[in-house]
């Protein structure tokens, strides 16, 4: 069986376990599936809500100003999209799956492991505004990234990660059930507690937008900080030290 | 990388085996406890058997959601159908006293039900929401008798599994399974908000199911089939709608 070198334990650092490397690209296919379909499901009714009902007779919180996939919507276009609702549902739900099944996974993993504490919660002695200040201004002087940080995230990374896995997916998640008739049926409270079944859509689709937004950020983040040697170290858990890269 | 070690093949294997062997009696048990839906195969099934089986096993005894007096939409939207029928023309004409719901199939007594009959049966009035796929819904009084009324009249043998039933257009058709059917908001709707159910939303006959989305709840009903078999009907995938895309399970 063969060693590791010292010369690659020097400049290979290893940086995310395999269930993070699996869940995450799990969750960014489920997540591209989502959205696309979210988006076919959404153009059948470019409308939304407040509240519990909603339709095309009752005055709505605000319009998307597309035409719809259906011809029953007045949207003022002379247009009507192609329906795509069908396999939309079948496969929202079936990612929906997916991603909640991945994150199941990665949720006890990341208690278990420590991961969330280490990687995740923001360091105790950055729980304070100078933290976050110091770290902006780096990110706007474009400094390069501490040698601290090829082996975990830093404070911004780390409530960007927090707001997202504890906040914005346990509220797509809880906002899509909201809408199931038989969800809701057994569980009334999840329906009630936003308000009802329209505002619960709208949350829907405002939390979708803020994860589009993240997903957007973070991407550019990566491109902006070596595209493929950080998709490289989320495909083999190993990243070569930014020194070295530089 | 790290070397693959004897331990972690080991490991490896055993969850492996474990996993797989796990999936194969889950899917024995599904088939056993009826929780795979007639779409239930293709790329779309695993995601449609887990939805589908978590749903029955959470929510199978729960009432669906009611609402009170205050919360009746005042202007409820009537989805476009497609024009009626010259049959179904000369039945309004002659005010629906010659509408039949005919009920069939593993019975023990199939019947033949005029409204007047179905009126006489034990009535049933709930507050309920449709909402439909499209993400639009609305509140509604609706009223009529259980399905359950008419199932124990006619006397469902043991055997049945699902509940067939179709509207007066040709092609269109819905099932449910027998929980569904037996559940008491299940409902042969006749009445709307204190008026006869007009024909816009489905008048004379509609089941109404509000623990489903609204296209499961069929317009003009005028037939019903009880069945141990649904791979008997249509494309065998349990409604019409598989066939233009959409899942046959409709509780999410």
């Amino acid at each position: 069986m063969p060693t590791a070198s010292p010369v690659l334990e020097k400049t290979k650092i290893r940086r995310h376990s395999g269930i993070v490397r699996v869940t995450h690209w799990l969750t960014f296919v489920a997540f591209v599936a989502l959205l696309v379909t979210g988006f076919e499901i959404v153009i059948s009714h470019p409308r939304f809500y407040w509240g519990e009902v909603g339709n095309v007779n009752t005055k709505p919180l605000f319009v998307i100003p597309i035409p719809a996939s259906r011809d029953t919507v007045p949207t003022g276009y002379n247009y009507v999209m192609p329906d795509q609702n069908g396999w939309s549902r079948y496969l929202h739900f079936e990612a929906a799956w997916v991603a909640v099944l991945t994150a199941l996974v990665y949720g006890i993993y990341g208690v278990a492991s420590g991961h969330f504490r280490k990687h995740l919660i923001p360091e105790r002695r950055d729980w304070n505004g100078r933290a976050y200040r110091e770290r902006i201004a780096k990110y706007l002087h474009r400094r390069p990234p501490d040698r601290e940080e090829d082996r975990s995230y830093n404070v911004l990374q780390r409530t960007a990660y927090v707001l997202v896995i504890f906040v914005l997916f346990p509220l797509i998640i809880w906002t899509g059930l909201a809408m199931s008739p038989t969800f809701t049926a057994a569980f009334p409270l999840t329906a009630a507690l936003l308000g009802g079944r329209q505002s619960a859509r709208t949350i829907h689709f405002f939390v979708s937008w803020l994860l589009l937004f993240f997903l957007i950020v973070h991407v550019t983040m990566v491109a902006m900080s070596g595209f493929w040697r950080r998709v490289r170290s989320m495909i083999t858990g190993y990243m070569r030290s930014s020194e070295e890269a530089e | 990388m790290n070397p693959i070690t004897r331990r972690k093949l080991i490991y490896g294997g055993v969850a492996a085996a474990a996993g797989v062997s796990g999936l194969a009696v889950a899917d024995r048990m599904a088939k056993r406890f009826g929780l795979i839906p007639p779409d239930g195969a293709g790329i779309y099934g695993p995601g449609e058997t887990l939805t589908y089986a978590c749903q029955r096993l959470l929510t199978a005894n729960k009432p669906a959601r009611e609402f009170p007096r205050s919360m009746i939409s005042k202007s409820p939207f009537a989805n476009a159908v497609a024009p009626p029928t010259d049959t179904f023309k000369k039945l309004q004409a002659g005010g629906f006293k010659d509408w039949r719901l005919v009920v069939d199939g593993t019975v023990a007594h199939p019947l033949v039900f005029s409204l007047a009959d179905l009126k006489s049966l034990p009535v049933r009035s709930q507050i309920t929401e449709v909402a439909c796929e499209e993400g639009w819904s609305y509140i509604a009084e609706w009223i009529g008798t259980p399905l359950s009324s008419v199932l124990h009249e006619a006397g469902v043998l043991p055997q049945s599994r699902y509940v067939v039933y179709y509207a007066i257009e040709k092609g269109l058709w819905e099932s449910i399974d027998i929980t569904d059917a037996w559940d008491d908001h299940t409902l042969l709707t006749m009445g709307m908000n204190d008026g006869d159910l007009p024909v816009g939303f489905g008048g004379p006959l509609r089941l109404r199911l509000p623990r489903q989305l609204g296209y499961k709840s069929l317009k003009y009903l005028n037939h019903i089939t009880v069945t141990d078999d649904i791979r008997k009907f249509g494309s065998g995938k349990g409604s019409v709608d598989p066939d233009y895309g959409y899942s046959w399970y409709a509780g999410i």
